[in-house]
Order: C-alpha cells, then structure tokens, then sequence
C-alpha cells in the first residue's frame, strides 16, 4: 500500500466517522428535550459536517480521479465505508447519545490533538480547527453526563445502561490495520493504540463526578476497519444517498 | 401527576469585541449556571456575534419602574453646563 | 388639573411611536394580544422544524444539507428569541407550551401541508420564507420593544433563508426534466396556502383593528399579501416557472397584480385540524417533549443538589 491510498483510507475513516455521527445527531432536529438542547445539537451536527466535508473534498484530491465530497458520500455502499460501529448506533434516549458522543469525543480529542502534530500539512490544520471544535462537544457531553449521572434515579440508571451498552463498542477505536503502519512511519498519524491510557483516565474522571461506574471491559465488536458494520449503516446510507442514486444524472 | 419545574431564566449579555460594552441579546432557559453559558453560547452566538459572554439569573435585575421616570431622570435634563457645548471657548483656541 | 386616563396617555405613547417596554403600564388586551399574537409567532417557528427537517437527512448534497441544518437551527432559534419576548409578558415557556399542545395556542397553518419531494424545501424556502419575511420586516416596527428587538434580529438572520430556497427551486428549474416537473409540481402546492399565510382578508379578520390601533401590527394582511404577490410574479419568471393563477395579471392602474379567489375554505379546513398533517405535527411536539422531561428534571436535581452543597445546613 502506498501512503497516498493510505492517507486516502484514512481520510475516509475519519470523514465517515463525523459524517455518520452528525447523520445520527440531526436526526435530533426538533426532538430534542428543550429548544436550547436542540440548537446545541444541532451546532455539533454542523461541525462534523464540516469536518467530514473537508476530510471528502481532500480524500477525493488524493484519490485523484475527479470526484467530489459527494461522489466520496453518496455514491460509496455500505461495504467502502469506514466510520466506526460506535457512531452509527441510533440515538436511543438522550442519555444514550450523549454517552455515544462522549466515547467518540473522549477519543477524538486525543487523536486529533496527536493529528495537529502530524507531518502532513492538510491534516495538521484540519486537525488544529477541529480540536476546538471537539473540545467544546466534549465539554457539552461530558456536562450532560454529569448532570445525567447524579440527576434523578432514573437519569442515573438511564445513563449508566446506555454506558454498559455502548461499552462494547470502544475497543474498535483502538485498532489499528495496515494503514495505520504505513502512515505512523511517516509520522502522519499517531500510534492510537498509546492514546488508550489517556481516554481511560479522562473517562474515570468524568464518571466520577458523574457517580458512574466505569463499565466492565469484555467482548468487543469489530468490523468497521474492513467495512464490515451493523445493519443501521445500510439504513443510513439508504436514506442519505436517496436522492443522488434516483436521479444520477441531476445536479442540485 | 405532579407539576414539572422548569428550569430557571438567564438573561444574556453579549461583548463583541474586546474593549466593547456588553450588550443584552435575549435570554435562555438553563437548569444552572454552566448549562447558561453554554446554550447562550449555542443561541446567541452563531454568527460569530460574540467575544465572551455574561448569563445573570433573569430575577437577579432590578429594575426602575416607569412610574419613576420623571422624578428619575428629568432632573438632569437642565444640567446642560454637564455637556461641553455648554461653554463658550474664545475664538482660536486649539486643542480645548 | 385633570386626571389622564392611562389608556389614553397610552395611546399618546404609541401614535408617537415610542415603544412600550415590559415594565410599562399597557391594556390587558393589549397584553393579551401580544401574547397570543407572539407566542403563535414562536409556536409556528418552532414547528416550522418539522416539514424541513422531514429532508435533513435526505439532502442531495453536503453543502445543500449543512445549509438545510443550519436554517432549521435558525427557526429553533428564532422560536427561542420569541418565547422569551413573550416570557417578558408574564407568561412563562411553560404556560406557552402548554396552550400549544392543549389547542389553545395556534400556529402558521402553512406547516400542516407535507413536504413531499426535495423541490419542496425549495418552495418552502422561497414563498413560505419569502412570505414570512414580508410580514416580519413590517413587524420590525411593532410598538412593544422585546417583540421588536426580537424581530430584527429575525430579520437579519432569516435574510439568507429564502435566498436558499429560490436557490434550490432555480437549479432543479434549469436541471433535468424530471427536476423542472417537481420544481414546478412544488410551486403548484406551495402557492396558494403562502397567500393564505396573511390571514383572512381585511374584512374578515377578527383580531386587525385593535392590533393596529395599537401598533402591534403595522400593515394590514391585504397589504402585506399583495407585496409579496408582486415581488415573487418576477422571481418565478426569472427561472422559468408558472404560477398556478390563470387570473393573475398585471393592473397597470393599481400598480399591482391582481389575482384569483383564495380558497378560503381549505384555510378554514386545515385551522380547524384538518389539513394533511395537523395531528402529526402536535403528536411529534408532545411526544419530543414528554421525552424530554425526565432530562429537563434531572438537570433540575443536579442543580438543587449542588446548591445544597455549597449552602451547609
């Protein structure tokens, strides 16, 4: 594999995993528990739309076969994408996707303060915009967790099963395949597994002041890295991809 | 079934630049002060309107009362030497 | 010296165009009357979400779908500004809410038609926007100072709304055939229920008299209907589109378009919770917030536990 066709599947790892994610969180829109939580929503949706459109647009330039961010989202199936299983999980409750955001922002947040140091020049500065972004989403989430947490009895035990359930979906975030080797060697992208440590310590704090349990480790899902996913991506991708697949021959 | 509590209000007061007053936008409803500052944040600041922020409990103002208005403010209104244009300068000065 | 009655210096304070503000003394009615007319103004906001978000997910594009978000976050928005213009009335968000889901509270009966094909959010943001927009601009006047503060922020923010709608409706116009049919199949459904967006006619409207009298309202909704006629005639022709009038033409005397007979009994239909998705709307409005209420408690228990925290007994 060459580092162009891995930059170019990474590129598409991450740019699935935010346009994935801010797929599920607009799904939000008019949902949400107060009209304040909807606009907050929404906020995050828009940047990961952002952040998976620069991540397209620069996967297509290193592809180099003239496509676009919307040939790369609407015109790939279910097994080309790459975004982890963790993401595309529906929205549940609330307190089910805020627990799915804060896994995902949890990791995001190391992995892209690593990004901003790597060698490749586009992803470095996507990397530097996108980490303010993700702070704010981390702070946001993690608040909720905490609220969630030491609320009610019911928002407690609410948030603690969404947690258990979510669990076994975070030790994908940490595998790494072929693509990776390449890419750590030219110090484009760092080692995630050494990122493990730190996502640990930064969960257990918040679970803390949230009166959480961490959950137990055991059986992990797998897939994502092979475009192996569960049943909702088809859905998603179904839905997303409608229109562009009705009416190839139509620009909008 | 009992009768839900709803979370409290904020008013929001917006700077949009350093060096600038804070301007009032609007207010939110926030359950305390950190979620405030934030769904201020989200609401009034999606246009690149602001620099920092300042949420206060809506019951926290006190504010005049119309009916005070005369006694209030009309007593200043005769103290023109407060403005400049009040005095004559002498033809020629500079600087004053 | 004569005693004045407070609902004439009143009315001196507004044909002098100064605004009322929440601490002064005004009517009830007139109180009454700005609740209901801002609280249907936020409620129409808020569930105006609904048909366009109906696509969010179904955007044919990344750029149409972050726009699409983005003018949807703004009607949450806007809903927000106007809740609490409302709220300085003496009625909280609850008590508006409340009178939504009860009935009691009405909002714009435009949001009960579907959106059925992509062409629609065009539509929607072109002459369901462009109307709302006539009508706000005049609002931005209103004689109560939160109502109009909030409404020219409204209108700042909303001026990129129907410029995305006309947007959508000129490429789908200028696209395939296909597109060109739906475009126009759009325009078609969406036309006549954006006219009936002013309201009844001036004879008819039960509410206009006081509200102008008052200032809450500053142009009448015949007034207002005919701008918009007048200046989307020239949109549609500019992208090759008809509008579904056959007795629309121009009255070189009145300096206006004239147009058909409205079809006031579809109006009365769908206010009365017979339009194509009345029920939908309220039961997607009750069902989010019921969802929502065992959130909104929670972060109510953690506030009070920590304030019992700081304040040691």
């Amino acid at each position: 594999m060459t580092v162009n066709e891995a930059l170019f599947n990474y590129c598409l790892r991450l740019g699935d995993n935010s346009l994935i994610l801010s797929h599920r969180l607009s799904e939000w829109t008019g949902k949400a528990p107060i009209l304040e939580e909807d606009l907050a929503i929404t906020n995050i949706a828009l940047d990961k739309l952002g952040q998976a459109r620069f991540l397209l647009q620069y996967a297509a330039q290193l592809e180099g076969k003239g496509k676009t961010e919307d040939d790369l989202a609407y015109k790939r199936s279910e097994r080309e994408f790459y975004n982890s299983l963790l993401v595309e999980q529906p929205n549940g409750d609330f307190s089910f996707t805020m627990a799915r955001q804060l896994l995902n922002d949890v990791f995001d947040f190391f992995l892209y303060e690593e990004l901003t140091k790597s060698t490749n020049e586009p992803l470095a500065s996507l990397a530097a915009k996108s980490l303010k972004e993700i702070k704010y989403h981390l702070r946001h989430c993690s608040e909720w967790i905490i609220r969630l947490g030491d609320g009610t009895e019911e928002s407690h035990s609410r948030i603690q099963n969404s947690l258990n359930e979510l669990w076994a979906y975070t030790g994908e975030l940490f595998e790494m395949n072929e693509i990776d080797s390449v890419l750590i060697k030219e110090n484009s992208v760092p080692d995630v597994s050494k990122l493990k440590p730190k996502w640990n310590n930064m969960l257990c704090e918040i679970f803390e002041k949230a009166t959480l349990k961490k959950p137990e480790d055991g059986f992990m899902h797998t897939g994502s890295r092979k475009g192996i996913h569960s049943e909702y991506l088809g859905f998603i991708l179904a839905e997303m991809q409608y229109l562009p697949r009705a009416y190839p021959s139509a620009t909008w | 079934m009992s009768k839900e509590k709803q979370w409290p209000l904020w008013e929001v007061f917006i700077q949009s630049k350093t060096g600038l007053p804070y301007k009032h936008a609007g207010s939110v409803h926030a359950p305390d002060a950190e979620m405030a500052l934030q769904n201020a944040r989200d609401t009034y600041t999606r246009r690149g309107e602001g620099n920092s922020i300042w949420v206060v409990p809506s019951d926290a103002i006190i504010a005049s009362n119309p009916a005070d208005a005369e006694s209030f403010y009309e007593p200043s209104n005769d103290k023109i030497y407060r403005h400049p244009t009040f005095y004559v300068m002498p033809e020629g000065a500079k600087h004053i | 010296m004569e005693k004045k009655n407070p609902e004439d210096s009143f009315q001196v304070k507004i044909d002098a165009e100064e605004k009322i503000e929440p601490k002064d003394w005004m009517p009830d009615e007139y109180r009454r009357n700005l609740i209901r007319q801002i609280s249907q103004h936020a409620h129409s906001e808020v569930i105006g979400m609904q048909p366009e978000g109906n696509w969010i997910t179904r955007a044919p594009s990344l750029r149409a779908k972050a726009v699409l978000l983005a003018k949807i976050q703004d009607e949450g928005g806007h809903g927000l500004y106007l809740y609490s213009a409302c709220e300085t009335l003496g009625i909280s968000r609850d008590e508006l809410i409340e009178q939504l889901h009860s009935g009691k509270a009405k909002y714009s009966s435009i949001f009960n038609y579907p959106t059925l094909t992509w062409a629609d959010i065009g539509a929607v943001g072109w002459l369901v926007d462009g109307a709302a927009i006539v009508n706000q601009v005049s609002l931005q006047r209103t004689s109560y100072g939160p109502y109009s503060r909030a409404m020219i922020r409204i209108c700042k923010e909303e001026s990129f709304h129907q410029r995305q709608g006309y947007e959508i409706m000129a490429n789908m116009a200028k696209g395939t055939a296909e597109q060109k049919q739906m475009a126009q199949d759009a325009l078609n459904r969406w036309w006549w229920p954006s006219l009936m967006m002013f309201g009844p006619h001036d004879t008819e409207s039960a509410h206009s008299a006081k509200s102008m009298k008052w200032k809450i309202k500053r142009e009448s909704n015949d007034e207002l209907r005919q701008r918009f006629i007048d200046k989307t005639v020239q949109q549609a022709e500019v992208i090759g589109l008809s509008i579904p009038d056959p007795d629309l033409k121009w009255n070189e005397q009145r300096k206006h378009y004239d147009f058909g007979k409205i079809n006031w009994e579809e109006f009365t239909n769908v206010l009365n919770g017979n339009g194509p998705c009345n029920k939908q709307r309220m039961a997607n409005h009750i069902q989010a917030h019921q969802n929502g209420k065992w959130v909104r408690e929670a972060a109510i228990a953690y506030a009070e536990k920590q304030k019992n925290k700081k304040v040691p007994a």
